[in-house]
Order: C-alpha cells, then sequence, then structure tokens
C-alpha cells in the first residue's frame, strides 16, 4: 500500500501527462469550441465582448483544470473541508456586500471577475460529501451523526443561495447534494421519508416564494397565457429551437437570436440559439459529446481506488448530467425556468470556473487513480 | 478490524458502483427523453415553428392602394390621382406621446385647436391603431419632418395617394367625393375593410362611392424584416399593388363645364341626354363645392358653411331634388289624350284667363285669357284653362300610365346613385293608398298643368323629352360608357322596325293577339299607340320655340343646324292667393322662396332631333325668362360637339 503511494507520489511529468484522459479533454475542448463559436453568433458574427471574454475565460480556465490536474488527489482530499467553508464564507459575505443585479444579490467583486459564489458552492458541496463519505463507514453510514452533519452541510448553502433569491442554482447545489448522499449509500429510506416530508411542506415552500418565481411555475403550466409577459422565454426558446428543423438555419443565420427574439441568449439560453442554427443533428453531437464527457468522468471513478476520488467523480459526473438536463428541459419547455447555466456553454465565468475545477479534480482522479487516501 | 474494514470498504464500493450503475441507466433514459424532445421539435412540429418564426420577424407593411381614375367622354382624367405627405404615429410605440406631439406642433406649425383635436381623436381611438396626424403636408413640411425624424420617435412619414379633380366643383355631383375612411364605412364595406390602410380615402356620395369597389385597387406589400423590438432591419420584398379601375363616363367635359357656368349663381339642375343612347352628356346641380377640399381636410367652418347654405350645395338636384314639372309636363298630357282617344287635334277651348268648374276658379297664367285654343296653340302657349280640360276628359289614371311609360316616377339611373329620388306620378289609386282619401276632379285639373301631387326630378324630364323627341321609343340612360353600346344607326334600325311592326299590329288584330299571348320584351319598344300622336305633340313644341307667340319664341335660334323645340314651365311653389294675384308683383318684389321654379325641356336640332335636356332654375320666376335663355347657349354647344363626339365613336370602333 505505502510502495503505491510512494510511487504515485514520484510520478514524473510525462507520465502524468501520459495518463490524462485525452478524451475528456477533447470533449471539453470541442465542447468550449461549439460555445465560443455560439457566443459569436450572439454578438451578430463579430467578435465583441462576450466572444473575447468567453473565450479568454475559457482559456484560462482550462489550463487552470490542467494545473490542477498535476497537484496530487491527496491535496484535494485534504482542502474539501477548507473548500467548502471558504465557499460557506463567500456565500455569507455575498449576502451582505455582494454585488446586486437583476433584482439578486449573488455576485462578489473581486476586481478582475465577478465571482458567484453559489456556483463554486455546485463543486464544493461535492467535494465537501466526497470527503465526509470518504471516512464514513458503510456500518455507521445511517448513524443519526452521519446523517444530520449532511443535511446540515446541505441546508446551510441551499438556504444562503435561496436567500439571495436564486432558485435555480438553490435548486441544483441542492440536487448535487442529495445524489452524492444517495450514492454514497444512505438508506434509501431517507430519501423516501424526506420526499414526502417535501411533498407536504410544498404548499409552505411556494407560499415562501417570490411572486416572480410562482409566475414562472405556473407559466410552466400554461405560457400561452401570458405570451408578452411571463410566457414570452419559453414560447420564443421554443420556436427558435423548433425553427432549426434537422440541419438548422445556419451558422449565424438564426433569426430568432439574431433579431433579439431570444432571451438571455449568452447564458441560459445559449443552447437554444445553437440548436436553432445547427438543427436536431447539431444538438445531437453536442447531446453526446456531453454524454461522452459524462461517461468518461464517472469511468474515472470508477477506476480511482479512493473514495473520495470515486464518490467526487460519480458526484460530479452527476451533477454535470443534471446541469445539462435541467438547463435543456428549461430551454426545450419540459421544466420551468430556473436560472441554470449550461456547463462550458454559458457565458458566465464563476459557472465556467466551478465547471473547470471539478474538471480537474477529476482529472487529478485520473492521474492519482492507484493513489489511497487513508 | 483490519478485515471488517475491508469487508465494510468492500460493501461501501459494491453500494456506491450499484447505485452509480442505476442512476447512469436512468442517465440514459433522460438523455433520450431529452432527444425524443429535440425530435418532437425540429423534426416533428418543425413546419409549425417555422412559421412562427416567420411571423416574429416578418412584418408586413401594407401601402394605400392606388384608386382608379374617373374619365370623360373623351378620354379626359376628371378625376386623378397625386402624391400627398402625411404624418402617421401609432401612439402604443410611442414613449412620450405628449412631448412628440408638442415638438411636432412647434415643427408644423400646428394651432392649439388642431393639437386639441388630435388628442381628442388619438383618446377615442384604440393604442395600436394608427393616429392620423396631418392628411396632407407641404413638401417643405415633409422634408422638415424627414430632417428631424430621429428626435421623432414614432413619427411616420408616409407618401401616400390622393384625389384629385381638375374640373373642380363642375363634377361634384356626378363625382361625389373622396375622404379619410370613417368607421362606418369599414364596417359597412367589406373590401374597404380588406383593404384599409391608415389615411385611405374611400368614396363619400357620387359615383365614388357607387364604384368604390372597383375603383379602390389592391394594397401594394412591403415585406420587412424586424426585430424583438419592432425596429425594421431590411426590406426583403416589395409587391406592387393594382390600381382600381378606370371609369369612363359618357360626360363631355366641355358641355359639363358650359352648366356650370350657366348655373353659375343660381340653384338649379341641368341635364343634356343623347336621345337614343341614352348617354348622359352633362349632368349638373347647383350650387356646387370644390371636391378638392378634402383632399386637404376641410375645415369645420367651411364644411358648416356648405351643410347649412340655404340652396343646399350638397343635393345633388338633378336625381334628388323632386319639383312640380308645371307646364313642361303639357306635351305628355296632349299625347296622352290623343294615344287615348279622348279628343281630336282640332278641339277648341276658349281661354278667359279664369275658368270656374265644380265652383272651384282656375286660372290661367295669362290674366287676359288666349281666346280660342287649338290643342297645338295650346302646348305652343302653355294655355292652362285648355289643359285642365283636356285633364277633365282624360282623367288622372290614363295620364299616370303615360306618364310612367315615358319615365316619371321611375329612377333614372336607378343604382348609379344612392339617393336618386322616383318622385310621384299621381293616380287614384296612389291617394288612396297613401294618404287614404279619394280623388277630387279638381285634383286632376291642376295634374294637367303639372301641380299638385306630381312631383318630378330634373333627370326624368330630360329623359321623358329623349323619349318623346327619338319619337316616342324607350331608351337606356347611362352614365358609364358601355362598350356593348349599340351605335346610333342600329338604334334607329331598330326603332325603324319596331314602327313598322308596331303600324303592321295596328292593323291585323290576330297579330294582336298573338302578341298579346306571348309578350316579348323588346329592345328601344315604341311608348305610343300612333306615331302621328308623337309627331303631333313635337311639333306643338316646335312651334312653342319658334313661332311668335311661342312661350319660348324669345330663346329660339333660326339656323337649322342649332334649331331647337322646348316647352316651358313654370312652378309654383305656393299656392298663389287672390291677393297676390291681383297685386301681380315683378320677381324682385317676391321673396326668394316663394318665388316660382323656372323649367325649360328641350330637344335639337329639329330637323334631326339627337339631343335633349331639361333646365331648372330654383326660384327663377318663369320658365321663359329664366330657363329658356340657357338653352339657347347650351343646345348650340352641345350640337358644336356633335361632331367630336360621333369621331370619338368612329375611332373607338
Amino acid at each position: 500500500m505505502r510502495d503505491s503511494i510512494s510511487f504515485s507520489n514520484q510520478l514524473t511529468f510525462f507520465q502524468k501527462l501520459r495518463s490524462f484522459d485525452y478524451i475528456l479533454l477533447l470533449c471539453v475542448m470541442l465542447i468550449g469550441l461549439i460555445g465560443i463559436f455560439s457566443m459569436y453568433s450572439t454578438d451578430g458574427g463579430e467578435i465583441l465582448y462576450h466572444t473575447k471574454n468567453h473565450a479568454l475565460r475559457f482559456c484560462i480556465f482550462f489550463s487552470m483544470m490542467i494545473a490542477i490536474s498535476f497537484i496530487n488527489i491527496r491535496t484535494w482530499h485534504a482542502l474539501s473541508y477548507l473548500f467548502y467553508f471558504v465557499t460557506l464564507l463567500l456565500l455569507i459575505w455575498a449576502s451582505f456586500y455582494g454585488i446586486t443585479a437583476s433584482g439578486s444579490q449573488r455576485w462578489i467583486n473581486l476586481y478582475f471577475i465577478n465571482l458567484q459564489p453559489s456556483e463554486l458552492m455546485k463543486i464544493a458541496i461535492i467535494a465537501c460529501f466526497a470527503k465526509y463519505y470518504h471516512r464514513a463507514q458503510i456500518h455507521t453510514m445511517n448513524k443519526f451523526t452521519n446523517i444530520f452533519f449532511p443535511i446540515v452541510i446541505l441546508v446551510l448553502p441551499t438556504f444562503l443561495v435561496i436567500t439571495q433569491p436564486d432558485l435555480g442554482t438553490s435548486i441544483l447545489i441542492a440536487i448535487s447534494g442529495i445524489i452524492v448522499l444517495w450514492l454514497a449509500g444512505v438508506n434509501v429510506k431517507y430519501f423516501f421519508y424526506s420526499f414526502l416530508l417535501f411533498i407536504i411542506s410544498a404548499p409552505f415552500i411556494i407560499s415562501f416564494l417570490k411572486p416572480y418565481q410562482k409566475l414562472r411555475i405556473l407559466t410552466f403550466f400554461d405560457p400561452d397565457k401570458d405570451p408578452l409577459g411571463a410566457g414570452y422565454q419559453i414560447i420564443q426558446s421554443k420556436i427558435a429551437v423548433g425553427s432549426g428543423g434537422l440541419t438548422g438555419k445556419g451558422f449565424l443565420k438564426g433569426t430568432q437570436g439574431y433579431l433579439e427574439f431570444l432571451p438571455e441568449k449568452h447564458t441560459d439560453f445559449i443552447f437554444t440559439l445553437y440548436s436553432e442554427e445547427f438543427g436536431f443533428l447539431g444538438s445531437l453531437i453536442l447531446l453526446i459529446l456531453y454524454a461522452i464527457l459524462i461517461f468518461r468522468i464517472i469511468r474515472i471513478g470508477s477506476l480511482s481506488r479512493s473514495f473520495f476520488a470515486k464518490i467526487f467523480c460519480y458526484g460530479f459526473g452527476s451533477a454535470i448530467f443534471i446541469y445539462i438536463t435541467v438547463n435543456m428541459s428549461m430551454v426545450l419547455g419540459l421544466l420551468p425556468i430556473v436560472g441554470s447555466p449550461l456547463p462550458i456553454m454559458s457565458y458566465g465565468g464563476s459557472s465556467m470556473l466551478a465547471t473547470m475545477i471539478g474538471l480537474g479534480i477529476v482529472m487529478s482522479s485520473k492521474i492519482y487513480s492507484r493513489e489511497q487516501i487513508s | 478490524m483490519i478485515s471488517d474494514d475491508r469487508n465494510s470498504g468492500f460493501s461501501k464500493l459494491k453500494t456506491v458502483n450499484r447505485r452509480m450503475f442505476i442512476f447512469s441507466a436512468a442517465k440514459a433514459v433522460v438523455f433520450f427523453g431529452i432527444v425524443g424532445r429535440l425530435f418532437s421539435l425540429q423534426i416533428s412540429e418543425n413546419k409549425k415553428y417555422l412559421t412562427l418564426s416567420d411571423k416574429n420577424r416578418l412584418r408586413e407593411t401594407r401601402l394605400p392602394p392606388v384608386r382608379g381614375e374617373f374619365k370623360d367622354y373623351f378620354g379626359k382624367t376628371i378625376a386623378g390621382n397625386l402624391k400627398v405627405y402625411q404624418l402617421h404615429v401609432v401612439p402604443e410605440q410611442v414613449e412620450d406621446f405628449r412631448s412628440l406631439i408638442v415638438r411636432l406642433k412647434d415643427i408644423l406649425n400646428f394651432n392649439n385647436e388642431k393639437l386639441a383635436k388630435l388628442i381628442k381623436i388619438k383618446n377615442s381611438q384604440k393604442p395600436w391603431e394608427t393616429l392620423v396626424i396631418s392628411e396632407n403636408l407641404t413638401w417643405s413640411q415633409f422634408s422638415r419632418i424627414n430632417f428631424h425624424l430621429h428626435e421623432l420617435p414614432g413619427a411616420k412619414p408616409v407618401i401616400s395617394v390622393g384625389r384629385s379633380y381638375p374640373f373642380g366643383e363642375s363634377y361634384t355631383h356626378v363625382l361625389g367625393y373622396v375622404s379619410q375612411a370613417s368607421p362606418k364605412d369599414i364596417i359597412s364595406n367589406d373590401i374597404i375593410k380588406d383593404r384599409n390602410v391608415p389615411g385611405l380615402r374611400v368614396g363619400k356620395s357620387g359615383l365614388e362611392k357607387k364604384f368604390e369597389n372597383e375603383l379602390i385597387g389592391t394594397n401594394g406589400v412591403q415585406r420587412y424584416e424586424v426585430n424583438a423590438y419592432g425596429k425594421r432591419i431590411n426590406q426583403i420584398d416589395f409587391k406592387e399593388g393594382n390600381k382600381g379601375k378606370t371609369i369612363n363616363l359618357t360626360i363631355d367635359t366641355e358641355i359639363q363645364k358650359l352648366t356650370s357656368e350657366l348655373l353659375r349663381d343660381k340653384a338649379g339642375s341641368i341635364s343634356v341626354m343623347d336621345i337614343y343612347t341614352g348617354e348622359i352628356i352633362a349632368m349638373n346641380s347647383s350650387p356646387s363645392f370644390d371636391p378638392n377640399l378634402f383632399l386637404y381636410g376641410i375645415d369645420n367652418n367651411l364644411w358648416n358653411q356648405i351643410k347649412k347654405d340655404p340652396l343646399k350645395p350638397l343635393i345633388n338636384k338633378t336625381v334628388s331634388g323632386l319639383y312640380s314639372p308645371g307646364s313642361t309636363i303639357k306635351p305628355l298630357v296632349a299625347l296622352s289624350a290623343l294615344e287615348n282617344d279622348v279628343i281630336r287635334t282640332n278641339m277648341k277651348v276658349e281661354c278667359r284667363g279664369k275658368v270656374e268648374m265644380y265652383e272651384q276658379k282656375y286660372h290661367c297664367w295669362k290674366k287676359k285669357g288666349h281666346g280660342f285654343m287649338s290643342l297645338k296653340n295650346a302646348i305652343k302657349q302653355s294655355c292652362d284653362i285648355y289643359f285642365y280640360e283636356l285633364a277633365r276628359l282624360l282623367g288622372v289614371d290614363r295620364l299616370n300610365i303615360t306618364a310612367e311609360k315615358f319615365g316619371l316616377g321611375k329612377q333614372v339611373l336607378g343604382e348609379y346613385f344612392l339617393n336618386e329620388k322616383k318622385g310621384i306620378v299621381p293616380s287614384t289609386k296612389w291617394k288612396k293608398e297613401n294618404l287614404g282619401q279619394n280623388w277630387y276632379l279638381g285634383e286632376t285639373f291642376i295634374t294637367g298643368i303639372g301641380q299638385g301631387y306630381i312631383q318630378t326630378n330634373p333627370l326624368q324630364l330630360c329623359l321623358m323629352t329623349a323619349q318623346l323627341a327619338n319619337g316616342g321609343y324607350k331608351i337606356y340612360p347611362k352614365i358609364r360608357v358601355d362598350e356593348n353600346q349599340n351605335s346610333y344607326e342600329m338604334i334607329k334600325q331598330k326603332m325603324l322596325e319596331n314602327e313598322f311592326e308596331a303600324k303592321k299590329k295596328d292593323n291585323a288584330l290576330i297579330k294582336a293577339t298573338e302578341e298579346f299571348l306571348k309578350p316579348s320584351i323588346k329592345e328601344y319598344e315604341p311608348l305610343y299607340r300612333n306615331p302621328e300622336n308623337v309627331k303631333f305633340v313635337l311639333d306643338a313644341m316646335f312651334k312653342s320655340t319658334n313661332e311668335i307667340y311661342g312661350t319660348s319664341y324669345s330663346s329660339r335660334i333660326d339656323d337649322p343646324k342649332y334649331q331647337f323645340a322646348g316647352k316651358t314651365g313654370t312652378s309654383q311653389v305656393k299656392r298663389i292667393t287672390e291677393e297676390e294675384r291681383e297685386l301681380d308683383l315683378e320677381l324682385s318684389q317676391i321673396p326668394y322662396r316663394n318665388r316660382d321654379h323656372a323649367w325649360f325641356i328641350a330637344f335639337g336640332p329639329y330637323k334631326n332631333p339627337r339631343y335633349a335636356m331639361s333646365i331648372l332654375v330654383e326660384h327663377g320666376g318663369s320658365g321663359s325668362k329664366a330657363a329658356a335663355p340657357l338653352a339657347k347657349k347650351l343646345m348650340k354647344a352641345v350640337i358644336d360637339r356633335h361632331e367630336d363626339r360621333q369621331n370619338k365613336n368612329g375611332l373607338k370602333i
């Protein structure tokens, strides 16, 4: 055991390079490229603000991901709780001193970037749980403390994000956390009980929601009720996707996007724009890239020796899947509109940063897959 | 412990991997769900969303249709189009309406009254309906608007089509006028509704209204790509509309202009008709107004002035004015009497200026009386006493039949003028049905001189004259050029054939019975029983104008080229009391409202008649003094134009 550890520690640079998951890297780069081209299209076929920023961020954070992957997974294991607490502190900071934009106080001005801690929390919560359950024994798994602490760990950030208010991100944090809890082996009955509790308390939660959030949920069920108001986004998004057809309207020729009928086309609705221009085939290619990405992440998890790496990869892969599913279902009119970016594609530094950190840790797990953490 | 740990670690690994596997399977299902959704949106429902997307981005601007023109008989444009510059605003698209309107006020020099009116209109319509700020801008105003356009968000300078009437008031009563379509116009006419654009002008009266559906034309369409904020990005295509149909009228502008001249400063009406083709050569009513005023949006004061004018410029007197025909009915009364074999032409009646019948006094216009009168002389000198007697012998019901045959009591142009009046040709039955009273014999007397219940419009008298002048044949009046119109020669031929048959019928009773059993509707059918009776009446009318003591002798033309025959009429507008009769006031001493209407009907040239006319001067006094002199000038002009008109026909064929 010790031998293998020391062996790993002494991996040469080229050995590390060799053990990269290049398929995963290729997927990330291709999705990133598609993202940059889509951004170029939102700028009306010119290299403007969004394209420049997006490309720059992608390059920086992609390099950062490589850097992270060179660092031993043990280090990331060791830093997990700290990562969580720092992110939690940032969330608290944001709720007091954060920048307010479009009615929500969720950004911290770091001068070179407006950081959105809630995005980081999506990764932090997975890392934190991975470390927590790395230690936990199977027979102590369902002890009171092993249920109680994770719930506290999960509820704190969720609550903080919900009060920003940012319903979308808080739901995503909660779902990511719950998935890790389930993957780690928490008894199914607790999920069942919590689900019942959720159903019972749903009316109270709804009364707690802001009016615009209620409206969004109502709109989801009947978007035609107010086509120019609350239903506008979903209707226009469906029109854009639907009018794309098999092969799309062509690059830079998406009328819905170009003529500004699409809302939030840089961020949450980037897939709509892409789908309008590249059609069903283009969307299918993107979906396959994402599927390969997720598959590779999970595969790395299954190859990892340490529970930390395994749970993190499983959790992160599942979380990415959830982000994609929620975002796409939302723009295709299958779910109510809640703010949720499409990983790597959407414009937004924090989301990109969080995703790249996650991918970096996954890649580190790959390189140090033989590493055993005591 | 270590083995425990290992066991535990192993079972944990198993759990984690198992759950990951379950979850991965679920992921695959969800992915396929998303792919399915994409398929349904992009492949199955692609058409629907493609349409929606086009609907989103494409905006159609409908251009105003170009209205068809009116041309006179010689192809001269009498109602044409011109470009007008308008300013439209859609209040919904304007952020700050008040500041926009104030800015426009400065640029266009509106007064406050106009401003208040605009705001009133704006408040009365829906916010998405276009508000026409100005219907007709001058070029300098229009260019000023365009120059300042960047500071006038929401203002839309529009080039539209306006109507112009080069002959101004001459044609007002024939053509009517156009003005901005009112909500009522739009609701009542589906074609207007279909082609409506802001600022569209539609016919409000006359033939402009009658032929609206033919004149209106179709909209041009401009298609633009717009963005989500409605801003125009670029023009996708442009389809020109079809201009409305050009409508050719039978009217001769030269004559029409002359009629305007003749009726200047008078209230009255003139109609001229071709006695064979039925084509109306001139048709005018006075006073008139300039229809071009509506192009610029007529101002209220002027409009009220026109509306309240006691001479009623808004009424087309030729078809909508009803008057007692007065003595102009006498040829018809005489004809009716002859046709019914009531009298012989040599019957004599003594006129002593008045006569007492059934304890009632009846007067002749000539106080001293005419002495012994024959029928021909009675027509020539318009002796009332003779016609009282004639009417008594004839009876009102037989007169009624003849009058209706010759076109009285019926619409002449029918569908062409929406407010054409039928007039009244009384009969005993008519009185019973309409007034619920029995007919009095005295009423027959005054009907015989064209007073009492009988009412005609000037066009009916023109038609009556025409149908007498052509020898007593039915003709078909028209104001629109008919491409299939029979030529004069053909009509004449048909009339001759009809006369021949009528004579045969007289001779062979059996044939007449046959005809009776299967009556056929004949073109240009004879309206007489015996053509000699018509000839007799026409001769009497000739004498009335061309022989001394004839009532219109002073208006005669001796040159046979222009020589015409006519009959005067002076119709009372109120009952004359005995004192008034004694006073024998000069025309100028009688209040305008109480003065007689002056009539004159005529046809010419006498040798080979071709044109008939009726002239009315409201409250003009006597027919021979006020109306007949107009006919002299008019007849000359009409006959002078005859050759041109014939040549025009030649060219057409």
